[in-house]
């Protein structure tokens, strides 16, 4: 787990939201969480077992079953190509593959200087223009090879 | 303003009307999740630049709305004026000023911006004749594209709560019950299940409180049916639940949206406020007394809460993971109370039943599959996009009268359907009719509706790779034969498309599928093998010549296959060494081009370019 420091404050002022003790809010309570900091950090963890009278096992169980959750900090710009039945038989692996090269990353890998984290998701709901790539949230449709990694490093 | 009777619903919808109606024209822009990352929003603001700076909103007694998803995204930005529904496609914000001259202003028609045939190269003018269009009968998307999502007058104005307002005042809830189960609605989700039935068995349990739930965790890849609505038509859904709600007797509620769906959270969200404020969610609706709210669940991006005890305790804050279901979640769901959980199209249709009538909605479809269904028509068709047809009719009316056939007028190989749960068909099942029980028969399913069309360049073994891989992803882990089952399925297709396939895979594919189909828990693990049974059931010549010939003649599988060009089909045009992105093809331009083996990736960007189909596996 990474050594960054949170400020608790933040932390609190999100957990303030949630009723003492009210497990349910486990689940509401990570993804803001998460929104918030771009991943879940282990303190904030900490504070939120703390308010929800949660064990800090189920916690975890909860932030690593769950794929919307990062125990990791991410990069400045999530790029994520769709891998949906649509995006693959128009050649979303191709694009994901040429990512991995460009970037030298895995799936699922942030580069070392955080710039870029590199994600596929199951279908992002985009099919008819697939393939799709996602860039902090913004939809590119119809890439096509060699295309992207030129818009990921023209930002580089 | 609280509309606090039936009596001022009727009026607020005259008065929604009369609005409507002061307005000779109306510019409707699609704002979908396809047309905005397509920039139609830039399209919007440059209209309403247009249309303030020069007055025309008062002058041509002009409206400018901005829609949901019109189901053609392929082409958008799509514009539509109405009331001549002139039907603009491929809308960029330097065309506006064009539209508002010629178009708004002079009543021309701009040729360029019409939509063509894909087949006939014919422009069309209208909306309603484009083939797209035509064949679609449309109820749960009844108001998609017209109406304004973020507005509720927009809506009431369109009948909306017309039948909640009937339910409540006109109807006991056994009456709602009896309507929905002779209207032969089943859940639109995939399950299949007839929804009247779910009511009345939840509606006579026991115990209290009651929920009534809609799942809009829409995981299947390929579909997107769910997402449209709940973006531009929102208070069909909650219009929906409510009556859902009356029936059943629940007072609370909740809407299991996955979080990969802004836009759609954004506007249900919206739109449960603007109910609340107007008196037709929360206590005494519409002064009758009765009382439901609702609240959004986000989901964690976990594709087994889709299944319905999963998504119960995904709600409840836990884990998503299935239980044993000896006892149905009508009776022990959500916190262990009966519950209610339908899809999204399915409590969109149920305001349309209410209002129209269930024989209405009988008499489309077949006999046990009645009513519409909506497909999201994707992959290698030339028309992809939105569709919403009755049942009964034939797989080869969607892909080649609606979708217009496959681009490039390719082969077809198969049609996939029914998601990771589904199997692909190929070309001897297209003349079957589409409803629940037909495509299960075939080794298929129709599932929530993903309909995805693959040409001769989809390999039907990775194909069914791919699947599984989703599937090992995806598995929550709570069982073994799933777990581990799954596991293994993929190891060997991993295997069989790197060229180490065995003869004897198969075979060993078919014994272990039977274990997990007979061994695991929940629906996921149950129906994880069907990619693979089916693609073996209509596609074993392409397994065994990947296994024993080592042969992808798809071009997929990248140990399997390396790419030529071929000599008397080269043009040399040149546009294969343009699109290469590892620059491994030589040739001048006008004379024949040859790809050095050594350096290509086999990524196809040049088959994909070539005019002449001359990039050919071997």
């Amino acid at each position: 787990m990474s050594k960054t420091c949170i400020d608790p404050k933040k932390a609190r002022k999100i957990l303030d939201r949630y009723p003492e003790g009210d497990q349910t809010g486990l689940i509401h309570a990570l993804q803001d969480i998460q929104a918030e900091f771009g991943y879940v950090p282990r303190e904030a963890v900490e504070i939120l077992c703390e308010r929800l009278n949660v064990p800090i096992s189920k916690a975890f169980a909860a932030a690593t079953f769950y794929k919307a959750f990062s125990l990791e900090p991410k990069g400045d710009v999530v790029i994520r190509v769709c891998t949906g039945t649509a995006c693959h038989i128009r050649g979303a692996q191709t694009l994901v593959d040429e990512i991995c090269v460009a970037l030298d990353i895995r799936p699922g890998g942030t580069t070392k200087d955080l710039k870029f984290t590199l994600e596929t998701v199951n279908c992002v709901g985009a099919c008819a223009m697939a393939p799709v790539v996602a860039l902090n949230g913004e939809y590119h449709g119809n890439v096509q090879p060699g295309s992207i990694t030129k818009k990921i490093q023209g930002g580089k | 303003m609280r509309i606090k009777s039936v009596k001022s619903l009727a009026s607020a919808a005259k008065t929604a009307c009369a609005e409507r109606a002061k307005n000779k024209m109306e510019v409707l822009v699609c704002a979908g999740t396809g047309c905005l990352a397509n920039g139609s929003l830039d399209v919007v603001k440059s209209f309403d630049r247009a249309i303030k700076s020069r007055n025309l909103d008062t002058k041509l007694k002009l409206g400018l709305k901005t829609t949901g998803c019109h189901g053609f995204c392929e082409n958008g930005p799509l514009v539509v004026i109405q009331p001549k529904g002139i039907f603009y496609k491929g809308v960029k914000p330097k065309d506006v000023k064009d539209i508002v001259d010629k178009t708004l202003i002079n009543g021309e028609v701009i040729e360029r911006l019409l939509y063509r045939d894909a087949n006939t190269k014919e422009r069309v003018e209208q909306y309603t004749a484009i083939p797209f269009y035509a064949r679609q009968l449309r109820i749960a998307l009844r108001n998609i594209g017209k109406i304004d999502p973020g507005n509720i007058d927009d809506y009431i104005a369109a009948d909306g709560y017309a039948g909640l307002a009937k339910a409540l005042t006109e109807m006991t809830p056994e009456e709602v019950i009896e309507a929905v189960t002779k209207s032969g609605l089943r859940g639109r989700g995939g399950g299949g299940f007839p929804t009247g039935r779910k009511w009345k068995t939840c509606r006579n349990a026991a115990a209290e409180p009651k929920y009534v739930l809609c799942n809009a965790d829409e995981g299947d890849p390929g579909a997107f049916m769910d997402r449209s609505i709940c973006e531009g038509d929102p208070h069909a859904v909650l219009e929906g639940m409510v009556i859902g709600a009356w029936a059943v007797g629940a007072a609370e509620g909740y809407i299991y949206i996955r979080e990969e769906y802004p836009l759609a959270v954004k506007h249900l969200q919206r739109a449960i406020e603007q109910a609340r404020e107007r008196g037709l969610l929360g206590d005494d609706i519409l002064g009758t007394g009765f009382s439901y709210d609702i609240k959004i669940a986000r989901g964690g991006g976990a594709f087994i809460c889709g299944e319905s005890s999963a998504l119960m305790k995904s709600v409840a804050g836990e884990i998503g993971e299935p239980r044993a279901k000896y006892v149905h979640s009508v009776i022990r769901g959500l916190h262990d109370r009966p519950t209610v959980l339908n899809n999204v199209e399915t409590w969109s249709d149920v305001p349309w039943i209410i209002t129209e009538g269930a024989e209405k909605f009988a008499a489309l479809g077949t006999k046990k599959s009645t009513g519409t269904k909506v497909f999201s028509l994707v992959g290698k068709v030339k028309n992809t996009g939105l569709i919403e047809v009755p049942m009964g009719i034939t797989l080869r009316e969607i892909i080649f009268d609606i979708g217009g056939g496959i681009i490039r007028d390719r082969p077809f190989k198969a049609v996939q359907t029914g998601g990771p749960s589904g199997g692909c068909l190929p070309e001897s099942k297209l003349d079957l009719p589409v409803d629940f029980d037909t495509l299960t028969d075939a080794g298929s399913m129709m599932g929530s509706g993903g309909m995805i069309v693959m040409d001769d360049r989809t390999c039907m073994v990775d194909t069914a790779r791919y699947f599984l891989k989703f599937l090992v992803d995806e598995s929550c882990g709570k069982c073994v034969p799933c777990r581990e089952g799954v596991h293994q399925l993929h190891q060997i297709l991993e295997a069989i498309c790197r060229g180490d396939g065995k003869p004897g895979d198969v075979e060993k594919i078919e014994s272990l599928s039977d274990v997990i189909v007979a061994a695991s828990l929940c629906a996921l693990g149950k129906s994880a093998p069907n990619p693979v049974l089916s693609t073996i059931r209509h596609f074993r010549r392409e397994y065994d010549a990947h296994i024993n010939n080592r042969k992808c003649s798809a071009g997929v599988c990248r140990n399997l296959f390396t790419f030529e060009i071929s000599e008397e089909k080269c043009t040399g045009c040149g546009l294969c060494a343009k699109a290469c992105p590892v620059d491994c093809i030589v040739g001048e331009l006008k004379k024949v081009h040859r790809i050095d083996g050594k350096e290509c990736t086999r990524c196809g960007a040049c088959r994909n370019v070539c005019p002449v189909d001359a990039v050919e596996v071997v």
